[in-house]
């Protein structure tokens, strides 16, 4: 049995930290010389590919890139116009932010209804998504390409008119790939909420519908936004859906464009290089500004109450 | 269950009715060709936005391309806009990037394929034609003129018909740098003697004399295919790519070892090398010869291009002579069901003129136009050296990769090749490997 | 073990208050069914019946047409009629002959020795490391998860850059001219630095989180009873982070299982960097179209996973009652 305790809020509890002695000082600057040359060593790739983006590639075939000079601008803005980001960036949103809402939403739902009764198919029910996350990618695609091409859709929703080659069914299967992990993390959270606020929610009359979406729901905003950021992370990186669930060039998102600028007989790698990193920038982005619900949310699954 | 031979004995063995009635139905539309198709195929074909032949003005056929890069793409938007215009019809482009759209291209051409889209010609065309994949075109050819016979008979199926409309072509050659022979004596090898010799005065004044990169393990082929032409004979190697031949044969054993014996003369370490870095050897003067096709000009800087030269390779057997190249023909191929097959006909017929090819082969000074009307004043003399090259040539092959089964050449003889690039002497496990692997794949369906 | 800290019940009266949750020891804290009414169940039926609906319509029923698909030779081509069944065919092929399979299955072995070896305990121990008041802690932190948060395709851009043998950083650093990437021999330990990279920060992330739950008083305890630093981690909180190191290992076992795209995107899983996944993707995608062939070696992925998935799911079902 565990005895260990989880904030509600699901901030990192650094500062909770008082249980750590005083070290002599020295030791400290160890600690800080050794991680600090480590969290260089973990950076310098990617600042490396970072200040490969910068340079002119005529300049660095010639010299090398250890040499220094060739400083450009040029790079991001051929990889934006080349690529045509502006549209890819545009598919992906379509993409990410349904998925990522009917993921959370779908995965509330079985979440509650795992963490609050006791049905005797639980387990059964949380194994079925748990393993669903964990299944390599490559093995569905054939069935599901398949599956995909034999559903008819309205042409409203999709102009190919069927499921293939729509973002309805890139949309469909992120969520049905992701929900596993989502339905783990959120019923492990929704678990540790107390059972006499449903009690006392069933006592003014409130049904499973008032319960869930009055008191289940806004509790649960941390491990829920923690999650948004993880999904949005996840599904906006994922490329292998795409490449074969879409047949249309426009529609492909972002990270699939990234393939345009690998020619078929020349590649610039410095083009590549800014390509790369305009297309990380959205990540990083969330990842920065949400950074310590983004800690949290791996580990709600991990240390569960 | 033996390979169709037929498109009509491929239909014979349809979905039996106790299939669901929606997959028979998706099914049919998509093999069955122009037939009275009641349900959903007549109904999409009837709606749908933009892309059908319906009461408008001018129709709209699709376009599917695989022409990614930067320069390709707008040469083609080029061309494809001119040859709109001619054939009296609105293109619509559906750009994907190279690898996907080559490696999708199974379920792409299940899927909704573009009226009309860019391929190859050779097996992997005949392929989709005998999976009965891919349109009709005799038609289109009935009326085409320029083309030579040999491109003709590459355009056509198994079935005896059209299938293909060829655009443009690249030889496989030694490609060799006109300053380097000039300032060093070299003389261009007529034998493979000549070559060897060549080959070590090359070594002892300092550079690689073959240059040479197989990471993405295609490269590789056009070595196997040559050797294996001058050695054997350009019937042996189509019947070997078609699976006629074993692997095993002493005949090809020879070609191995043959190669062999060259090995000690290419660019060491080429597993971990791209073309593109073996073409740069080139142009810095650090190799004297590289067999690649003509695309490798696109390695060299504008001012290097005229100093680009090349020879085919020369005759091992001086009764098979050196008159068979590598020569991959790109062009365009027509969906099975396209939704505007008259306008994707008419575009067909467009682009097989010599304007279209000139519309295209101008941006990109290392293919060459197939038609023989097509004006060659402004080619560069590398391409007119091509043209002679391939006119002269008595037989055209195209290339391994699209010689024979896409799935043999992909997960069998591209690894087993780089295998034995690392460990030549392992020939004969490589070659029985080969050929038991190839029984399992030829002999299914 | 002590007792878990409680807080009073009333606190937690009021609907959507926030803060710290009341810890109750584990006790039959959920209703019964017939308590609820017909609305009531309705509403729960949908709630697990649609996400499992597409979750089973979208994940497992592909998964087990591919498992049935093993059995065939099928080209991806035609209807279902065309599909050819040949038995045990392809599962023999795959291990008699098929070159690049063995070769697959040692590198994921040598894969996950390395993840579980290096990368995992270096995840570990820089958890260790920062789970204290450290000044720049957050900078320390997003540093090491970084790889995490890119896209693996940018990734295996970034180690080109370094790896290539001829214009590649290290190369060009270390004077030398080895074939990182092209020869054998050495390019699967330069792919796995790279891998380690991206899974040292996933594992830190997850074990510090778990660090940081752990019940202060334990340490204190610990240190008043005089033991060092390190006797008080091994002995006291390394075994209370139990749960934690399971999953830390399956989600190791799992990764190493499912690696993929770094050796994609170098040269497509060949010459030295053959893995299963890479292999399945081989002969599935692209033209070469051995679906049949391709869904045994998928089907044999996916029994090695099942395989651990139930280890999983066993230890997490045990500590879930």
């Amino acid at each position: 049995m565990t005895t260990s305790t989880l904030t509600a809020s699901g901030a990192l509890p650094d500062a909770r930290d008082t249980a750590a002695p005083r070290r002599p000082r020295g030791s400290r600057v160890t600690l800080h010389v050794f991680l600090t040359g480590m969290a260089l060593v973990w950076l310098f790739p990617v600042l490396w590919a970072v200040l490969s983006s910068f340079r002119d590639y005529a300049y660095t075939s010639t010299h090398g890139y250890a040499s220094f000079g060739g400083f450009t601008l040029a790079n991001y803005k051929n990889a934006w116009e080349q690529a045509e980001f502006g549209r890819h960036f545009w598919n992906s949103v379509i993409i990410t932010v349904p998925a990522v809402t009917a993921t959370l939403f779908l995965a509330s739902c079985v979440a509650f209804v795992l963490a609050r009764f006791s049905f005797k198919f639980n387990i059964a029910l949380l194994g079925l998504f748990t393993a669903a996350n964990l299944l390599p990618q490559q093995s569905l695609l054939i069935p599901l390409y398949r599956l995909f091409r034999e559903v008819p859709l309205p042409y409203w929703m999709s102009d190919s008119g069927i499921l293939l080659d729509s973002f309805w069914g890139l949309i469909l299967i992120n969520t049905a790939f992701q929900t596993g992990f989502c339905v783990f993390v959120l019923s492990n959270y929704m678990k540790t909420l107390p059972h006499e606020l449903y009690e006392a929610a069933m006592v003014d009359g409130a049904g499973i519908m008032r319960q869930f979406f009055q008191i289940t729901l806004p509790l649960c905003r941390p491990p829920l936004a923690a999650l948004a950021t993880l999904e949005v992370t996840w599904i906006y990186n994922e490329f292998f859906w795409a490449t074969v669930l879409m047949q249309t060039g426009d529609k492909f998102p972002i990270t699939s464009s990234l393939n345009n600028l690998r020619g078929t007989f020349f590649t610039d790698d410095n083009l590549v290089s800014a390509a790369s990193v305009l297309v990380a920038l959205p990540t990083l982005v969330v990842f920065f500004i949400l950074q310590r619900q983004f800690v949290s949310g791996l580990t709600l699954g991990a240390t569960k109450g | 269950m033996s390979r169709p031979q037929s498109e009509s004995e491929y239909l014979s063995r349809l979905v039996p009715p106790s299939v669901s009635a929606l997959s028979r139905r998706r099914f049919l539309q998509a093999s069955a060709g122009a037939g009275g198709l009641v349900g959903l195929s007549a109904l999409l074909a009837a709606c749908g936005g933009d892309d059908s032949g319906g009461g408008s003005g001018t129709s709209t056929v699709t376009f599917g391309s695989n022409q990614s890069d930067d320069v390709p793409k707008k040469a083609y938007a080029t061309m494809l806009a001119n040859a709109g215009k001619a054939a009296g019809v609105d293109v619509k482009v559906n750009t994907v990037d190279h690898n996907t759209f080559q490696e999708n291209i199974n379920n792409y051409l299940q899927g909704k394929p573009d009226d009309v889209f860019t391929w190859f010609a050779g097996y992997r065309m005949q392929f989709f034609a005998e999976k009965g994949l891919i349109g009709d075109v005799s038609d289109v050819w009935a009326n085409m003129t320029g083309m030579s016979d040999a491109l003709k008979t590459a355009s056509t199926g198994s079935d005896g018909k059209q299938y293909f409309v060829p655009l443009d072509y690249y030889p496989w050659a030694v490609f060799y740098r006109k300053s380097v022979f000039a300032e060093k004596g070299y003389q261009v090898p007529k034998t493979l003697d000549e070559f060897k010799a060549l080959g070590t005065q090359m070594k002892k004044d300092g550079l690689v004399p073959i240059a040479f990169a197989d990471k993405d393990g295609w490269p590789a082929f056009g070595t196997f295919d040559i050797l294996n032409m001058r050695i054997n004979g350009y019937q042996f190697h189509v019947d070997l790519m078609a699976g006629k031949e074993a692997w095993t044969d002493p005949k090809v054993k020879t070609v191995f070892d043959t190669w062999r014996g060259l090995l000690p003369l290419h660019q060491e370490g080429s597993l971990g090398r791209t073309w593109q870095e073996a073409a740069q050897s080139l142009q810095k003067k650090e190799a004297g010869t590289y067999l690649l096709g003509m695309f490798v000009g696109q390695q060299f800087p504008a001012a290097d291009q005229a100093d680009l030269d090349f020879f085919p390779f020369p005759e091992v057997d001086s009764t098979i002579g050196a008159d068979t190249l590598d020569a991959p023909i790109d062009g365009f191929l027509m969906a099975k069901k396209p939704r505007n097959e008259a306008g994707a006909k008419k575009l067909l017929g467009a682009l097989a003129k010599p304007a279209a090819e000139q519309d295209y082969v101008t941006s990109d000074p290392t293919v060459i136009a197939v038609s023989s009307d097509a004006d060659t004043s402004k080619y560069s003399p590398l391409q007119l050296k091509g043209v002679e090259l391939v006119k002269n040539a008595k037989n055209i092959a195209q290339f391994l990769d699209r010689d024979t089964r896409p799935d043999f050449s992909s997960t069998v003889m591209i690894p087993s090749i780089q295998a034995w690039i690392k460990s030549p002497d392992d020939v004969d496990s490589i070659l029985n490997s080969v050929e038991s692997q190839k029984k399992t794949i030829f002999s299914a369906q | 073990m002590t007792d878990l800290p409680t807080v009073p019940v009333g606190a937690m009266s009021e609907a959507g208050a926030p803060g710290l949750r009341a810890r109750r020891p584990a006790g039959p804290r959920r209703s019964r069914a017939h308590r609820l009414s017909r609305t009531d169940k309705t509403v729960l039926t949908v709630m697990v019946a649609v996400p499992t609906a597409l979750v089973v319509g979208l994940v497992w029923l592909p998964a087990l047409a591919t498992v049935i698909l093993s059995f065939s030779n099928w080209d991806g081509i035609g209807g279902l009629g065309t599909i050819h069944w040949i038995g045990f065919d392809n599962y023999q092929n795959v291990v008699t002959n098929y070159p690049p399979f063995k070769p697959a299955i040692e590198h994921n072995l040598i894969w996950l020795a390395v993840m579980f070896l290096i990368a995992t305990p270096l995840g570990m121990f820089l958890a260790v490391l920062l789970d204290r008041q450290l000044r720049a802690s957050r900078f320390y932190q997003t540093s090491f998860f970084l790889p995490v948060v890119l896209s693996l395709a940018l990734l295996g851009f970034i180690w080109q850059l370094i790896y290539s043998s001829d214009q590649g950083l290290l190369n060009a650093v270390l004077g030398t001219k080895v074939d990182w990437y092209g020869d054998p021999s050495v390019n699967l330990w330069a792919v796995l630095v790279a891998a380690s990279w991206r899974h040292t920060g996933y594992i830190m992330l997850l074990y510090l989180a778990g660090l940081k739950a752990v019940d202060p008083s334990l340490r204190e305890a610990a240190q008043m009873d005089g033991a060092s630093e390190r006797r008080a981690f091994f002995s006291v909180v390394f075994p209370v982070m139990r749960p934690v190191n399971v999953i830390i290992l399956v989600v190791t076992v799992i990764e190493s299982l499912r690696a993929f795209d770094l050796v994609w995107v170098i040269n497509k899983g060949r010459n030295g960097l053959e893995l299963i996944s890479a292999l399945v993707t081989n002969n599935v995608v692209g033209e070469a179209s051995r679906i049949g062939f391709g869904s045994a070696l998928a089907t044999i992925m996916l029994v090695i996973s099942l395989v651990f998935i139930t280890i999983y799911l066993a230890t997490v079902m045990r500590e879930d009652t």
